[in-house]
């Protein structure tokens, strides 16, 4: 089966700085891939190529098996959604979504019945006469998705299209755009750089950096088994230290952190030879918290500390415990059974965790 | 306390009331009366619409009439043309320190009077100017050519002395197109015919019509251009007003000459606003 979207090497330059260096992916049909990185790591650069707005230096880009290099914006079964939606404010919401559709020579009877169909489809039947100003943001959103749907695109770019929306509004429209994309059958490659958007909505998710991508994997993949140190820090939080290994036993090793705390970690598959300077990063969920040192016996990584901070935030509260050997703080997770809401500042606390939740990765000359 | 913001606002209010006042309103009201006025006997007055009737009667004045309307009209479409790719380019085009010195450069002709601007073209199209003697230098004309003095000239020296006018109002509203959306124009199908139909001259219709009205105004009472560059057949209403108080020291036709002007001109405007749907206070505002 040939993917809907298929990048080889695809690379850009501006004069001397490469914004996407030699990326290479493919979009199976159907799926929702994402592309997940900071500002500036060149996401919107690898989106503003397939949409064909920027040529690419070189590489190739494949859409249906076929190469789009010589296919004009305009002329490419590929729509976006814009970061600011880009809505048509001159015309009205049947219009804006008939725009692709009477620029292909649509009839016009054809166009309105689409159009009342799409309208359907995204949950807003008969708003076609009113004015793009008097929607609701989450309302223009599923508009300009609609706007885009009508053409039948083989994929559909999405560009941040959430990053306007108040924080309430896009935890539902997250559910919704996943939703949409199952509705509509479509591929669909959403570009963020919150990594919640992308963990929730995506089969496929590509970590980017600095014209990279770091991992493509799911979800699942990239939270817990991180391929890179870059992926592990980007990718939920986590507690990090930076030490030199002084053993090392298969897959697991010990090292011991600048501060001076002992740790115990695992490779992974990655190499890493004694006296090498190391990353080690421990998610908070991954450590368990108990008021008896007994209860933690079966982990191999111990430490007993004093509460010095409660952060309360629903079922992501954590605390931070400082080590009574002083060689650092480490962010927990509380659990929600309640046994720990007696907690307070200054209380007296085992934790510990199984030396395969560290992650260590080489560490990169800084 | 009110009683004190009262007179705060009837202070701020004075400069412009006197302002409108004084020099707009009275002048107005006081010309309108003279051209009222029918000159019976020496020294003897008696209200009447002569005036406006010989205006009416005179082939010649409504000849110029029409050709100044028509005239002005072709020299802000003309502008219109010209302006809005320039427009577009600093809009659009161009980024940072390059938009700027171009904005900079439509701006410097305005630096020099209108009289010194007009001289220039002068040079550039008399018979011993610039052009003409260019042309004979390259052997394509055989003598000297006259481009003075003819409506073509006018055009010229109108378009020219208007284009700051139009390129203002035009950049700005063009500035306030996202990119995005002319891009989203782009990918869902639209050519460059379409999307600066559907999108881009919808978007800037403020801008066009607030430059238009300028435009047409300005060229409408421009007196300068049409006087040093129109030769003898190229007469402008606003010389003729011009000749009626001045030259034949008949303020009673003059007045109402001007009043017709400013009747015509209130027309043609009120009638753009009515054709493109726009409201004064959506161009203006």
């Amino acid at each position: 089966m040939t993917a809907d979207l298929e990048c080889i090497d695809l690379e850009k330059r501006f004069g001397d700085t490469t914004a996407v260096d030699r990326v290479s992916f493919s979009v199976p049909q159907g799926s929702f891939f994402s592309i997940l990185g900071p500002s500036g790591c060149g996401k919107t650069t690898i989106m503003r190529m397939i949409a064909g707005f920027l040529d690419p230096s070189d590489g190739d880009i494949l859409i249906k098996g076929k190469s789009v290099l010589d296919v004009a914006p305009n002329k490419r079964p590929v729509n976006m959604v814009f970061q600011h939606l880009a809505l048509f404010p001159m015309m009205n919401i049947a219009d804006n979504i008939g725009y692709g559709l009477r620029r292909a020579g649509m009839g016009k009877a054809e166009i309105s019945r689409k159009v009342d169909e799409a309208l359907d489809r995204i949950g807003l039947p008969g708003i076609g006469a009113r004015k793009v100003d008097e929607l609701s943001g989450g309302q223009k959103q599923r508009v300009a998705i609609a706007r885009c749907m009508v053409l039948e695109p083989d994929v559909l770019l999405l560009d941040e299209p959430l990053g306007a929306l108040d924080l309430k509004l896009r935890e539902r429209m997250k559910v919704e755009l996943k939703a949409l994309q199952s509705a509509f059958d479509t591929t669909f490659v959403y570009i963020t750089h919150d990594q919640s958007e992308a963990l929730v909505m995506s089969d496929n998710i590509a970590v980017m950096n600095e014209g990279r991508f770091e991992q493509v994997g799911t979800a699942r993949d990239l939270y817990y088994r991180p391929d890179t140190a870059f992926v592990a820090g980007f990718v939920g939080d986590s507690n990090r230290w930076r030490g030199r290994v002084t053993k090392l036993d298969g897959q697991n090793l010990e090292l011991q952190s600048d501060t001076g705390m002992p740790l115990r970690g695992a490779i992974q598959g990655r190499t890493l030879n004694l006296g090498d300077v190391a990353d080690v990063f421990v998610r908070p969920e991954a450590i368990k918290i108990a008021h008896a040192k007994d209860d933690l016996s079966h982990f191999d990584n111990q430490l007993s500390g004093k509460v010095t901070s409660l952060l309360f935030n629903g079922a992501a509260s954590r605390v931070i415990v400082a080590t009574d050997t002083g060689h650092g703080e480490v962010e927990v997770n509380l659990p929600q059974s309640g046994e720990f809401a007696d907690l307070v500042k200054g209380s007296d606390v085992h934790i510990g965790w199984g030396s395969d939740h560290g992650n260590c990765f080489a560490a990169e000359a800084s | 306390m009110r009683a004190e913001a009262k007179l705060g606002l009837a202070l701020l209010l004075t400069p412009l009331l006197m302002w409108l006042s004084l020099l707009i309103f009275i002048p107005h009201v006081d010309v309108f009366l003279v051209s009222l006025r029918e000159r019976v006997g020496v020294g003897q007055y008696q209200i009447s619409f002569a005036n406006y009737l010989t205006f009416f009667q005179e082939p010649l004045y409504l000849w110029t009439f029409l050709r100044t309307a028509v005239m002005s009209s072709l020299a802000t479409v003309m502008t219109l043309i010209i302006a809005f790719p320039v427009s577009y380019y600093i809009a659009k085009m161009i980024k940072g320190r390059a938009q700027s010195a171009l904005f900079l450069l439509c701006l410097v002709p305005f630096w020099v009077s209108e009289l010194v601007r007009t001289f220039g073209w002068m040079i550039l199209l008399r018979e011993t100017g610039v052009i003409s003697n260019v042309l004979q230098y390259l052997g394509l004309v055989d003598g000297p050519v006259e481009m003075l003095y003819n409506d073509g000239a006018i055009m010229i020296g109108l378009v020219y002395t208007s284009m700051l006018f139009m390129v203002v109002p035009l950049v700005t509203t063009l500035e306030s197109l996202p990119d995005e959306v002319i891009e989203a124009g782009y990918d869902l199908g639209g050519n460059g015919i379409s999307v600066l139909r559907e999108i881009i001259v919808p978007h800037a219709m403020p801008g066009i019509v607030s430059g238009c009205i300028v435009v047409f105004m300005l060229s409408l009472g421009n007196y300068l251009t049409p006087t040093m560059l129109g030769g003898k057949e190229s007469l402008w209403f606003t010389e003729l007003i011009y000749s009626q108080f001045i030259v034949r020291f008949n303020w009673e036709l003059g007045a109402a000459f001007g009043f017709m002007l400013l009747i015509l001109s209130s027309a043609i405007v009120w009638g753009m606003l009515k054709l493109t749907g726009q409201s004064l206070e959506k161009t203006m505002g």
